[in-house]
């Protein structure tokens, strides 16, 4: 029997999960986390169970039935794959365990064929004042809101760019906060580009725009103001947010003296975007494509034999296309042919992301709102003045020269937040390898005693 | 500041949580079962504990594991991510302060 394995229960790791056990095959479903659903359905932990909880999310009821869809499906979480390797077949390492924790249990899994659907996390760029406590990824705010009832402030404003800021809105306004104002930086031109084009096309993709059109409904029942073409550009306040600045912006997203305003605010919650989470697809040796996802074919398959990808890592999709994907990896994965009308969804799926991008994709002019002192990576507190001497002074030099002279990107989250940010302050060629920051020596952070001998008990050594 | 929704008013009715303790650099405070330790915190309005290399505060930024901004000692175990560990009755938090390391 092929046994599967899927990394992520997200909705494409659980949709594939499910598709390859469909197709007979025996399946396991790892995730980092202690609950299934990944961020899309992060939910409240079975400690606290509520009974309406489902009026929290989109889509719950898919969630229940893929849930109640993983009979026989072997599930393991707290799951945190350190390592894969592709040579005579496939080796994934795990440590299994609370998170970041000494002594974990190590488990080698040698699966027939690997799913990989990881996801993607915000991408956050730096404005002045982003380090202060109560800026918030639009992320964290989503996550605490549904998966703690925690409002990570009473007075928010929410900012950046894309879809995913109206779901963080009224997930704040559901946890009690009150939304001061959403500050979308594409503006209205943008957005018509995007997304009026061929609208017979979005049929495709009806969910999600049902999806949309509610949080728009929700938006003005709520009176939450949403703003076009305007982007927080300083968060203010002495050792913690206490205002934000705002500016009107040109289409390249630089801001437009003279229409700075101030807002009261205790917390800013702000994404521009999200970037796929490559560290498992690079260790498993997929070629990354051009756009910085995965490459996949049609039967979403990556260029490494028998393993496959799918959801975010494939393309900033939505929740219906990595439904649609990790059904067809599971199949396909599982030795079963696709769905055909699976395979026709996809196109249509495949067009949403391309929309999104064209309406929301991060302009070039967001650089003129930052200053010499703005902190560009977090861990290191490299501001963006000394990160552009240094890019100057190593000129014609790789990307990893430069992070060794200016420390940018060599943190403790190596380089996940502000890697992207960094590439592009100092005019890397993302069609280098070596001009990426997507690469790192271990996938996940492990402890070293851990990292030299996997089943033994190890403390009280730091990261790698 | 940041704050939990009451159990009692929230409209998604949930069960009674059931109470734990846990203790943050010597004070003991209460959360409930089944919160990340950031969850604990940040209830009760803590949105910082690091103490970041240059003297800078941090809590939480990201609140998936992403950032580490969140990191502190748990039992002993130095730079856990508060945002990702579920706090348990008796957990021992010591926050971070990278100014005294870097002395």
């Amino acid at each position: 029997m092929t046994h599967v394995l899927v990394i992520g229960a997200g909705p494409a790791g659980l949709s594939a999960a499910v598709a390859a056990g469909d197709a007979g095959a025996r399946v396991t479903l790892l995730d980092s986390g202690d609950g299934l659903g990944g961020q899309y359905w992060r939910h409240l932990p079975p400690q606290r169970p509520a009974q309406r909880e489902a009026r929290l999310h989109h889509g719950w009821a898919a969630f229940d039935r893929l849930r109640g869809s993983l009979v026989g499906v072997e599930v393991v979480t707290e799951a945190q794959v350190w390592a894969i390797e592709t040579v005579d077949g496939i080796a994934v390492h795990v440590l299994i365990g609370p998170a970041d924790a000494g002594g974990r249990a190590a488990r080698t899994f040698a699966p027939d064929a690997l799913v990989l659907a990881t996801g993607a996390h915000d991408r956050t760029l730096p404005f002045p004042g982003w380090n202060l406590p109560g800026v918030f990824s639009a992320g964290a705010a989503q996550a605490l809101a549904k998966g703690e009832r925690v409002a990570v402030g009473r007075r928010a404003v929410v900012a950046g760019a894309g879809p995913f800021l109206l779901p963080v809105a009224q997930s704040l306004t559901a946890a009690g906060a009150h939304v001061v104002g959403v500050y979308e930086a594409a503006r209205p031109a943008a957005l018509a580009r995007g997304w009026l084009p061929r609208p017979w096309r979005l049929l495709g993709a009806a969910r999600k725009g049902g999806e949309l059109a509610g949080y728009a409904a929700h938006h003005l029942g709520r009176r939450v103001p949403y703003r076009l073409g305007r982007a927080v550009i300083e968060a203010r306040g002495d050792g913690r947010v206490e205002a934000v600045v705002t500016a009107r912006l040109n289409a390249d997203w630089s801001p437009i003296p003279g229409t700075e305003r101030t807002v009261a605010a205790d917390a800013v919650c702000v994404s521009h975007g999200f970037t796929p989470r490559l560290e498992l697809p690079i260790a498993a040796g997929c070629r990354i494509g051009p756009d910085r996802f995965v490459a996949v074919d049609a039967d979403q398959r990556t260029s490494v034999e028998s393993v496959y990808a799918a959801g975010e890592i494939t393309g900033i999709g939505g929740v219906d296309a990595a439904l649609v994907e990790g059904r067809i990896a599971g199949a396909r994965a599982a030795g079963a042919p696709a769905a055909a009308a699976d395979l026709k969804r996809r196109t249509a799926t495949t067009d949403f992301a391309r929309r999104i991008d064209a309406a929301h994709g991060i302009r070039r002019g967001w650089t003129s709102w930052l200053r010499d002192d703005t902190v560009v990576c977090r861990c290191e507190e490299v501001a963006y003045g000394p990160l552009r001497d240094a890019a100057a002074a190593t000129d014609q030099a790789s990307l990893r020269s430069l992070k060794l002279t200016s420390r940018a990107g060599l943190g403790i989250c190596q380089a996940r937040m502000c890697g992207r940010t960094v590439e592009e302050l100092t005019g890397a060629d993302p069609a280098r390898a070596e001009d990426t920051t997507d690469r790192r020596p271990l996938a996940a952070p492990i402890r070293l005693g851990d990292l030299a001998a996997p089943a033994t008990t190890c403390g009280k050594d730091t990261h790698v | 500041m940041s704050a939990i929704v009451p159990w009692e008013t929230d409209p998604i009715r949930p069960d009674e949580p059931k109470p734990l303790r846990i203790t943050v650099d010597g004070t003991s405070i209460e959360g409930l079962q089944g919160q990340s330790i950031a969850g604990v915190l940040l209830a009760h309005g803590i949105t910082e504990w690091r103490t970041t290399t240059a003297g800078r505060r941090r809590g939480v930024f990201c609140g998936i594991g992403v950032c580490f901004d969140c990191i502190a000692t748990v039992n002993g175990e130095s730079d856990v991510r508060l945002c990702l560990r579920r706090a348990n009755d008796g957990d021992t938090v010591a926050t971070q302060d990278d100014t005294r390391e870097a002395q």
